[in-house]
């Protein structure tokens, strides 16, 4: 599905992603975690196309999309749920879910409903501005909104931020629930427990370069893992 | 009561013009961060060319449209050459490169035109209305209706069509605008050519009643700045509130007080927004900042 070789990016003359090699295969939950600062926003960024970069081939699907911009990539089928949510304030949460499918063409009624069922408080709120939901009501909103992509890739960027332990886990119970409906997952988190445990496999990013890879139940057991996130 | 009418009634007229012209600093401003002073000219730009095309024979109707088509043209390069190149850049920098294309497009129109006052007969003749005593131009109602027409439109345009809310979801957040599909360039490209429209329109309705010339956008720049500033820059009904608000306190205190001080008016408005009330009468809508 997705296949990232030598990506490169910098903020000005600091290069914060150091030549990352990876790759997510269609059906897959792929957990990257890595502590703060490491790159991994960064990363998600240049793959959606948001932040530019300075080296490097993505493909999606067997197709270059390092030179598309951003609305390509969403056309071609991935969707990026930014890190602190970033939802259309002013604009009523339904608007915010319309904009979600905006490459697309077909009716849309089937996954309105869809989104309304996986996040039933949203339904309740259909109207009002994602601006005056909760935190954890505004992180179902950003990622509903890319469901409404019908994406086939989907990026995660720390869903679990700032939440309450039981929205985390209803929030990650949906990312694995994805997984059955067919969406391939690139989860990042630095809760690295709660994303190994849903993650087919893991990567392990420090300072912009992969350092670990594997099972997202052997990165799990693995010591070093174990020591630096896991805090064990 | 006659006179008090009669300022009511040009207030309104003028009020109309600057609300247009705010509209179209807000729209650019929405989508882009750019304050466009640019936004004089396509006023200029409305007027001037449906005169000389009016010259040439062109039935009104028709010069009018082609003035509207040369101002999204104008508008439109405006973007592509002047303003996205410098994508990225400080707010400082795109408003010293709009102040730039103003002089340019000044210049330009002096060359091209000439420098003498021009007019376009009014759409309805000339003989005044008397309402209550007051005497009302035909013409200042069509400057009210289009007007009214050019909002409707838009607040339709955003309330209601999918476009409409790509171009406030831009507004509101470019980084989720770009991430849900939204091409964030076309919808500036598209605000530019809007603003250029309604700027046009502006001044092709106002021309008839003041003249038009080639230096005309300065003051018409100037003016629909502070209305957007007192309206709330970036908030549309502001821009709106903001002029009709700014052509009342013009005509009134022109009326009341003395002419002389009709254009300082708008100077004094923009100075006691900045000291009172910087975000404006509407602000940006609240939510916006949670
Ligand atoms: N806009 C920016 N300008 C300059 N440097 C930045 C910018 N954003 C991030 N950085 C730097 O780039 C590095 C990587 O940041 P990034 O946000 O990608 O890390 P992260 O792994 O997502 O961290 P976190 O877990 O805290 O979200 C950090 O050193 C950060 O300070
Ligand atoms: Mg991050």
């Amino acid at each position: 599905m997705l296949e990232v070789e030598d990506l490169r990016s910098a903020y000005g003359r600091i290069e914060v992603v150091k030549g990352v090699s990876l790759k997510v295969a269609a059906g897959e939950i792929v957990a990257l975690v890595g502590s703060n600062g490491a790159g991994k926003t960064t990363l998600l960024r240049a793959l959606s196309g948001v932040q530019p970069i300075t080296g490097g081939r993505i493909r999606l699907q067997g197709e270059s999309i390092e030179k598309a911009p951003p609305h390509r990539r969403v056309a071609l089928g991935m969707a990026h749920v930014p890190e602190g949510r970033q939802v259309f304030a002013p604009l009523s949460v339904e608007d915010n879910l319309r904009l979600g499918a905006f490459q697309r063409n077909d009716d849309i009624a089937v996954d309105l409903e869809r989104v309304y069922t996986l996040f039933p408080a949203l339904a309740d709120k259909r109207r009002q501005a994602a601006g005056g939901l909760s935190g954890g009501q505004q992180q179902m909103l950003a990622m509903g909104r890319a469901l409404m992509a019908r994406p086939k890739l989907l990026l995660l960027d720390e869903p679990s931020m700032g939440l309450a332990p039981l929205l985390v886990q209803q929030i990650l119970d949906v990312v694995a629930s994805l997984k059955a409906e067919g969406v391939t997952v690139l989860l990042v988190e630095q809760n690295a427990t709660a994303a190994l445990a849903i993650a087919d496999r893991g990567y392990v990013i420090e300072t912009g370069r992969i350092s670990l890879q594997g099972s997202g139940a052997a990165l799990l057991r693995d010591p070093k893992v174990r020591e630096a996130y896991l805090g064990v | 009561m006659p006179e008090f009418l009669q300022f009511l009634f040009s207030g309104l007229t003028v009020g109309a013009v600057y609300a247009m012209v705010a509209l179209g600093f807000t729209l650019i401003y929405n989508a882009s961060d750019v304050v466009n002073f640019a936004q004089g000219e396509f006023v200029m730009i409305g007027g001037m060319v449906t005169a000389f095309l009016g010259y040439a024979g062109v039935p009104l109707p028709l010069a009018a449209l082609l003035a509207i088509a040369v101002a999204i043209v104008v508008g439109l390069l405006l973007h592509a050459l002047a303003i996205e190149p410098a994508r990225g850049a400080s707010a400082v920098t795109l408003i010293i490169i709009t102040i730039g294309a103003s002089i340019f497009l000044r210049g330009a129109a002096q060359v091209i035109f000439d420098k003498q006052a021009h007019k376009i007969p009014a759409f309805s003749g000339d003989a005044p209305i008397t309402f209550m005593g007051a005497a009302i131009l035909p013409q200042s109602l069509w400057v009210l209706g289009g007007a009214v027409v050019t909002f409707v439109a838009i607040f339709l345009f955003m309330d209601r069509t999918l476009l409409g809310k790509a171009v406030l979801a831009t507004a509101s957040n470019r980084l989720a605008a770009q991430l849900v599909g939204i091409n964030t360039r076309t919808v500036m490209a598209l605000s530019f050519g809007a603003s250029a429209a309604i700027g046009a329109l502006a001044g092709i309705l106002i021309t008839p009643i003041t003249l038009t010339s080639y230096d005309a956008g300065i003051l018409l720049a100037l003016k629909g700045f502070a209305a957007a500033m007192l309206g709330g820059m970036g908030n549309p009904l502001g821009a709106v509130l903001g002029g009709i608000l700014l052509g009342l306190f013009e005509q009134f205190s022109a009326g009341y007080v003395s002419s002389s001080y009709k254009d300082a008016v708008a100077f004094i408005t923009i100075l006691l927004v900045l000291f009172v009330m910087p975000s404006g009468l509407l602000g940006r809508r609240a939510v916006e900042r949670v």
